[in-house]
């Protein structure tokens, strides 16, 4: 079976999952006097979840003639294999290490880690060039974004101060 | 209009907003020519920044900008080093590298500029003239014909997929509906579907979702194929100048399509990349018998054309958005987001209620486009410099950039962590060739679908309006039609290839 029925099977799964929901889970805390309106919070969902279950089947099924030829460039996934799937699958899990380092230590810290991994992992190895490039880059995006949008960043790690 | 006009000049001219075209044309060109940010990427990252403006005609200025600068950037990354860096500039590059491989790199960004700025500007008259009027019959439309006007739009944004791609385009239509649901809903005060995770509670940021479906999956393919981001620099450019000669021969061909253009980017569904593609072959096939063969090999009318045509394109996808408050295309949508965010609804209200939002966008893509013409052409072997950095800066810098854009949105770290699962979803989706607009169309209509469809249920007792109401019923009708009939013609197709007996 090919890619797009896999995502075709997984869309329909999920569907059917909201659609219970839905239909089964949403109208029994309705409040007495909202069951009186003809619109339901849940009737656009059962609308939905019916709408995505038929489209889903009907490419499971096949029904729409379609063929699989990745143009010029594109990632052709089923030759995964030939490319840099690991550098990917880290760059993903630097991004989460990313998210889960933000608050705790600091946005300065975890930028500059973030910044000089990413180009260690792609074979970057001048670190004369990638640590003051990060180093600015975080100071730099730093400023921008709490002095001349005002969000707060918390720029230090947890036990140095806000 | 000339009212309208005179009030958008009023609002688009003062030297804040004027800073804001100029300021946004730049950032956009830079950006834009880097190889894997198109303009959707680049819009979603400047939205906390054009957010954080606060005034919305100012701030749409500079996303407008911006848009014009990404598709000018993204076309000179076509013509220097072959890499679109979207669908609509493909086309650019089939003429425009061939040139630049002949040392005429300097022309052929010149033609590019000339034909993008009369490709905006005769966009921006026709959208002047279209669009006031288009809003003045919206005004008489009601929350039921808004319902199946979306509808509508949603499936031919579906239809306009391709063939074979119309199931595909409509199940990530659907999704994004589905995700829309997600959290506390404007009609009713209780969270839907949120699973008992509070983060859930005021819906999925659609920023996060813009930058999970477009920036980051980009920045993957660049991580996972480094063929993508090879290049050599661009090299030398030179004599930006272009003889009279040859100005003559392209007129016609960027006046005809920047007509075409500006009518197909009207229609919804991928209007500049469809409008690029067809210039092109509409001019090749008009063109005399000794000039087609120079098509392909560096014609300065195959380059004209398709970038004339997304240009007007690229404005005619305003009108939508400006008149129906329904986006066309992936990038509009965004547009759509983040003016929603600032607090103002695109539709037909919008010219009446804040008219000076409505022309000073219009009025901003004039200048905008003389802003690219004059200033960023000049600058432009400057500023392509930038494709000289080597990718294993780049990448962590894009990626960087699309987090940052995702959390000062929201400022909430589990933001993050659902762009990241959101961003391998749509990897893997655009492995299978799944359009990954539409899933972001659908999530950001999704709110106002729901609400036209629960008012007008609510104003008739029931699901009845659709009956009762001709014109809802027409639009559904059509919308329906729109879906059905790609699929049962490609069907009817297969039928007529299968031999006898199989």
């Amino acid at each position: 079976m090919a890619l797009d029925r896999w995502i075709a099977l997984t869309v329909l799964l999920v569907a059917l999952v909201y659609g219970y929901a839905a239909f089964f889970t949403m109208d029994a805390s309705l409040p007495p006097f909202m069951q009186r309106n003809p619109v339901w919070p849940s009737t656009f969902p059962k609308v939905l979840s019916v709408l995505t279950i038929l489209v889903a089947l009907s490419i499971l099924l096949g029904l729409e003639k379609s063929e699989y030829n990745p143009g010029e460039g594109d990632v052709d996934y089923r030759r995964l294999g030939d490319y840099k799937v690991g550098q990917a699958v880290f760059f993903l899990a630097l991004m989460v290490l990313y998210a889960l380092t933000l608050r705790s230590a600091g946005f300065l810290v975890s930028t500059v880690v973030f910044l000089v991994a990413g180009s260690f992992l792609l074979g970057e190895r001048r670190w004369h060039l990638m640590i003051p490039v990060s180093l600015l880059a975080a100071g730099g995006i730093w400023y921008l974004v709490q002095e001349v949008l005002g969000i707060f960043l918390r720029p230090l790690p947890f036990f140095m101060g806000v | 209009m000339l009212e309208g006009i005179l009030m958008g000049l009023n609002t688009a001219i003062s030297p804040g907003n004027l800073l804001m075209v100029i300021g946004g044309c730049l950032i956009g060109t830079f950006i834009g020519m880097l190889p894997g940010l198109g303009p959707m990427s680049i819009i979603a990252i400047m939205i906390p920044v054009a957010i954080s403006i606060g005034d919305p005609s100012a701030a749409l200025i500079l996303l407008a900008g911006v848009y014009y600068g990404a598709i000018f950037g993204g076309s000179t990354s076509s013509i220097l080093i072959n890499a679109p860096g979207v669908a609509s500039t493909v086309a650019t590059s089939f003429d425009g590298y061939p040139l630049a491989r002949q040392g005429k790199a300097g022309k052929a960004l010149t033609v590019a500029a000339i034909a993008s700025f009369c490709g905006g500007t005769i966009g921006a008259v026709l959208l002047m003239i279209f669009a006031p009027s288009l809003a003045s019959v919206a005004l008489l439309f009601h929350s039921a014909e808004y319902f199946a006007l979306m509808v509508v739009g949603l499936s031919a944004i579906a239809a306009f997929a391709g063939s074979g791609n119309v199931g595909k385009a409509l199940l990530m239509t659907l999704l994004g509906l589905i995700l829309s649901t997600v959290g506390e809903g404007a009609l009713f005060n209780a969270p839907r579907f949120t699973m008992g995770i509070l983060d859930l509670q005021s819906g999925i940021g659609f920023i996060t979702l813009a930058m999970a479906m477009f920036a980051l999956p980009e920045a993957m393919y660049l991580v996972l194929d480094p063929r993508r981001s090879d290049n050599d620099g661009g090299g030398e450019i030179k004599d930006l100048r272009i003889t009279r000669a040859e100005a003559r021969s392209i007129a016609p061909v960027i006046g005809r399509q920047s007509i075409q253009g500006f009518l197909i980017g009207v229609l919804p569904g991928a209007g500049a990349t469809i409008a690029s593609f067809l210039g092109y072959a509409v001019e090749r096939n008009i063109a005399p018998k000794a000039e087609q063969e120079e098509f392909g090999k560096g014609s300065l009318k195959g380059l004209a054309a398709p970038e004339s045509a997304n240009n007007a394109a690229a404005t005619g996808s305003f009108v939508p958005l400006l008149t129906l408050g329904i986006p066309g295309s992936g990038t509009t949508a965004i547009l759509l987001g983040a003016l929603i965010a600032l607090n103002v609804t695109p539709g037909p209200r919008l010219l009446v209620d804040e008219p000076q939002i409505f022309w000073s966008v219009i009025i901003s893509m004039y200048i905008g486009n003389v802003v690219l013409l004059v200033l960023n052409l000049p600058l432009i072997p400057y500023i392509a410099k930038v494709l000289a950095v080597p990718r294993t800066f780049l990448i962590p810098f894009i990626l960087f950039f699309t987090l940052m854009g995702a959390y000062i949105g929201q400022n909430n770290a589990t933001e993050l962590l659902m762009l990241v699962g959101f961003g391998i979803c749509a990897t893997i989706l655009r492995f299978a060739n799944y359009p990954l607009a539409p899933l972001l169309i659908g999530f950001i209509l999704g709110q106002m679908l729901e609400d036209n469809f629960s008012r007008s249920m609510q104003l008739e007792g029931g699901i009845g309006f659709i009956l009762e109401r001709p014109m809802t019923m027409g639009l559904l009708a059509f919308a329906v039609l729109l879906v059905v009939l790609p699929a049962w013609r490609s069907r009817r197709q297969r039928a007529g290839e299968m031999p006898e007996g199989d």
